[in-house]
């Protein structure tokens, strides 16, 4: 069996940026963003050339909004990842999707290269929240996206909710997990809004935590969430993230499980061979690499570093533990040939005796409680520096 | 070497209030007697520590020599010592001024004259010297020389008309100064060949040299070989070597003779042996009496400081030996906290002589330190007729064998422009102050006398004083003595569990107030817990105020993919490192500097 290896594909364009987004994307006219997908075809053929040992097990296009491009450029990207990969057979292949981006040819046209798996972004079904957000859709251009993903003939789909916005309530929160589950997606990730630097969001909001819901109602909205997906045969299966049995994104589940990845584009991150490392976020910087030239990876490549053991086994536990199934202490001992009850002795039996962690031999897990306090909880998992 | 020509000498110090232009003044007249090229100068040649340079402030008396070629054509030998400019060191700065014949004023042009510029011009009047005013800072453009002129003739009554009006930054007129300097001060008297009489006014600690002893010599002549004795501590040794101060240099000389101001070394181990204010004598040819105006000097201010890093506690140790060597005012003893394990209980001179102590250990010695609240001496009468004195608040007896405490009183003098007076007025009374009275110096300021509790002054005084006058008070205590007083112990409760370390002693008045700041503080301070955590203050066994920090509900990272790895898992490390800055008492982790919020119960 060949080494597996995920892509991540970056294409760093949006309609219009989001009041909340820190993600690294940005509006730019169809010259841009043709010149930017050549520079990634160019990309892919020169860093393709290190990992033909290994088996592409999953695709991931990400942004951005990917798929604001044209159904040519989808498809001349994964022509060229299977021409240069070696793509597993079954691979999932995702698309991130904004309502009101794709007709029903262009979804179409990604079923027909390969795509599999389509991510929507929809946050809230409320459009006083939506306008609040900074989005660009209705909740009405969501229902007609989503219709038109399944008449293209998707199986797989993902929409993505937030909660914890400014002027959400207990109740609203509920009638947009509500309304959606009326669709039946396969997968359902949502997230707590996350105030980030850089974002107006951060501006407005940083120094007045008054304006968002209190702990305690983020709280009840996270824990009704389970509750009601729950009844709708969705399972947790990671903080954020909730699928029906079989439907888990196997992608991420990459990152939580120490598989490698390439990050493909503009800014994208790397984890390979020991080493992470992320592309120049710049996109002038960006577009004037020469993939023909000796200097690419050079001027490519930022911030490499390369992963000690210690950091590995930090790492195999903080992602770990992210996802209800926990770690197992035998899988820790094939990694890193050492039992994790001997190292973590200190931690793991304050932790459950606190009540953050339970005990399934060979795995140990975050309670509900340690689900709501992780990081707490996760950096007791970090050794001493 | 020819002795030297007394009436060619002229020992005087700088006085002034802080930043008003003392060591740039002192920095121009060694720069113009030409000891020094500029290249050498540093800012300020006469402020060697780093931290004094900061804090602009002067903390050791220090004293150079200048040689100065007068418009007479002699030349002259300018001795000029440095004086602390705060009033923890008021009686250093007495017995540097005892070692001079005459001090420089420096009043701020602008300015005028402030509560310390007082103090010290009294100071300098009652040990008989001769001074006179220099006006500072005429470059700026808010400077009133002829307003402050007049102020320094109507308020401390000295002749100013004709005082040298200088920028000590430019250098303008600064050899008005040194000709003034050599006419108005005078010459030192003294016999040579009487029996040796000498003024210790500083000491310092040399690794290679032992203790070296900074004097001026009154009567007699001392030289290597000489056996001396320190009339006070009673330590004898013989000298190793005697000279004078070049700038930041010791340059040994045969003798130092009646009139000169020099060094003494010989090889005296500790500072404590050789302390300020008292007589240097030859053993052999002893003097009549020692010089008036010895005291011992006694730690007012005391608290813990504990290592953060338990395992520090032997660093902390060495440390605190190495900065008394060069301060015999630094107290410190052992002791045990329940709540911060092994530490040291340690006196200093004032609030801001603590505070440059905790920041060279921080600094110097790299020590990371959790301070417990400043505590005075308090004195305990037991009903059994003993009587204790009292350094940390967690010692004190059980309410039932107490018959009646005392604590130590200041007497204040505030120095305040009139539109404040009112709002003075009322902080000094919320801090159980007694009015003496007030003066009006002008018609827009006046000088305030209360009798203030010591522990009220250190209890963040300063920075009250600062705020309620928009930085226009200025402040001078000295210790007049103790009063009976209605005190008790409050007590802080965090999860029920006593924490030693919190304590403090209150006026039984403003238990009730403080203990409730006290609380509000602790739950600003204390992170929230995976568990609700009460705070209470508590006087005996009664609880009088009650916080309580809310369990934490949430602490989660919504989102992490392969791009957001390595900055969650810093966010994370960072996390962790908090937790490492905390103390651990039961289950509640504190943060070190929660142990120091009962002084800043006064915020607005």
């Amino acid at each position: 069996m060949r080494r597996p290896l995920e892509l991540y594909i970056h294409i760093p364009f949006c309609v219009r940026k989001c009041l909340y987004c820190d993600f690294l994307s940005q509006p730019a006219g169809e010259m841009v963003q043709h010149g930017y997908v050549e520079q990634l075809l160019a990309e892919i053929d020169r860093e393709s050339g290190y990992y033909q040992e290994y088996g592409v097990v999953s695709v991931y296009l990400g942004g951005g909004t990917p798929s604001i491009l044209p159904a040519e450029d989808i498809r001349a990207i994964l022509d060229k990842v299977r021409a240069c990969f070696f793509l597993e057979p079954g691979a999932e292949i995702t698309i991130e999707a904004n309502p009101g981006t794709a007709n029903l040819d262009k979804l179409k046209a990604f079923a027909d290269s390969g795509i599999n798996r389509i991510s929507l972004g929809l946050q809230s079904a409320d459009d006083r929240e939506l306008k609040t957000l900074g989005r660009i859709h209705t909740f009405e251009d969501f229902l007609k996206s989503y219709q038109r993903v399944r008449l293209a003939g998707f199986s797989n789909v993902n929409v993505d909710l937030m909660s914890a916005l400014p002027g959400q309530t207990l109740a609203s929160w509920k009638s947009t997990l509500r309304k959606v589950l009326m669709l039946k997606p396969e997968h359902i990730s949502a997230y707590s809004l996350m105030i980030e630097e850089g974002t107006p969001f951060y501006g407005k909001y940083h120094d007045h935590p008054e304006l968002l819901p209190s702990e305690d109602e983020e709280r009840e909205m996270y824990y009704a969430t389970r509750e009601i997906l729950k009844e709708h045969g969705f399972e947790r299966y990671e903080i954020s993230n909730y699928a029906l049995a079989g439907f888990e994104c196997r992608h991420n589940i990459g990152y939580w499980t120490g598989v490698e990845y390439l990050g493909l584009g503009l800014g994208s991150s790397s984890y390979l061979q020991g080493f992470r490392f992320r592309n120049e976020p710049d996109l002038e910087a960006y577009r004037k690499i020469d993939f023909r030239s000796d200097d690419a990876d050079w001027r490519l490549h930022q911030d490499i570093a390369e992963l000690t053991e210690r950091d590995r086994i930090e790492e195999f536990m903080i992602l770990g533990l992210r996802m209800t199934r926990g770690v197992s202490g035998s899988e820790f001992l094939k990694r890193f040939g050492q039992n994790m009850w001997n190292v973590y002795s200190g931690v793991i039996p304050k932790l459950v005796e606190n009540g953050l962690l339970e005990v399934e031999s060979p795995y140990i897990r975050l309670t509900d409680f340690g689900m709501d306090v992780s990081n707490y909880v996760l950096s007791e998992f970090l050794f001493d520096r | 070497m020819p002795s030297i020509d007394q009436s060619k000498i002229r020992n005087f110090s700088i006085i002034a209030h802080i930043d008003h232009g003392k060591s740039t003044l002192a920095d121009r007249i060694i720069e113009m007697t030409g000891l020094l090229t500029s290249r050498e100068m540093q800012a300020q040649v006469l402020d060697n520590m780093d931290l004094e340079r900061e804090r602009g402030i002067t903390i050791k008396a220090q004293a150079v020599r200048t040689v100065y070629k007068a418009k007479n054509g002699e030349e002259y030998i300018f001795n000029l010592i440095d004086t602390p400019g705060h009033v923890d060191f008021n009686y250093e700065v007495s017995r540097s001024l005892a070692a001079c014949d005459g001090a420089v004023l420096v009043v701020d042009a602008a300015q005028g004259i402030e509560a310390q510029t007082l103090a010290n011009v009294y100071l300098a009047l009652d040990h008989n010297l001769e001074v006179f005013p220099v006006i500072n800072k005429i470059d700026l453009p808010s400077a009133e020389p002829d307003r402050v002129a007049a102020e320094i003739e109507d308020v401390i009554g000295l002749e100013a008309h004709d005082a040298p009006r200088i920028s000590a930054k430019t250098g303008l007129n600064v050899e008005d100064v040194l000709e003034a300097i050599v006419d108005r001060i005078p010459a030192p008297k003294g016999d040579p060949e009487a029996p040796l009489c000498c003024l210790i006014f500083d000491s310092v600690y040399d690794s290679y040299k032992g203790v070296i002893v900074f004097c001026r010599v009154m009567d007699g002549t001392v030289k290597k070989g000489t056996m001396i004795r320190m009339m006070a501590t009673g330590a004898e040794e013989e000298v190793a070597e005697v000279g004078y101060f070049g700038a930041g240099q010791l340059i040994p000389c045969e003798e130092l003779s009646a009139g000169m101001v020099g060094y003494i070394t010989a090889s005296i181990k500790n500072v404590k042996d050789t302390q300020v204010g008292d007589t240097i004598t030859d053993k052999n040819r002893p003097c009549r009496e020692p010089l008036p105006g010895y005291k011992k000097v006694t730690p007012m201010v005391y608290c813990g400081l504990y290592p953060a890093d338990g395992a520090k506690y032997g660093d902390l140790r060495d440390a605190l030996e190495k900065l008394q060597l060069n301060d015999a005012s630094l107290f410190y003893e052992p002791e045990t906290s329940m709540a911060l394990g092994f530490g040291f209980r340690c006196g200093f001179l004032g609030l801001l002589h603590l505070e440059i102590i905790e920041e060279r250990l921080e600094r110097e010695y790299n020590l990371d330190l959790v301070t417990t609240a400043p505590s005075v001496i308090y004195r305990v009468y037991k009903k059994t007729g003993e009587m204790i004195e009292l350094t940390n608040p967690s010692n004190m007896p059980d309410p039932s064998e107490i018959d009646y405490m005392e604590e130590p009183v200041a007497r204040a003098e505030i120095m305040v422009t009139t539109e404040y007076v009112g709002a003075i007025m009322t902080l000094c009374q919320e801090r159980r102050g007694v009015y003496l009275g007030m003066e009006y110096m002008e018609a827009t300021r006046a000088i305030l006398r209360y009798d203030l509790p010591l522990n009220e002054i250190i209890y963040d005084f300063f920075d009250a004083l600062k705020s309620r006058s928009r930085g226009y008070a200025s402040l001078d205590y000295e210790i007049r003595g103790y009063q009976r007083s209605e005190l008790v112990k409050l007590d802080i409760l965090v999860n029920r569990e006593y924490i030693d370390a919190l304590s403090f002693i209150v006026h039984a008045e403003s238990a009730y107030d403080r203990g409730r700041k006290m609380c509000e503080k602790l739950k600003e301070e204390i992170p929230r817990h995976l568990f609700e955590i009460p705070i209470q203050a508590a006087v005996g066994s009664k609880i009088i105020a009650r916080e309580t920090v809310k369990a934490m509900r949430k602490d989660v990272l919504a989102k992490c993919y392969g791009g957001d790895i390595t900055r969650k898992k810093k966010l994370l490390e960072k996390q962790k490192e908090g937790k490492k800055r905390m103390r651990q008492i039961g289950n509640v982790e504190i943060p070190q500097k929660a142990f120091m919020s009962v002084l800043k119960l006064d915020e607005e």
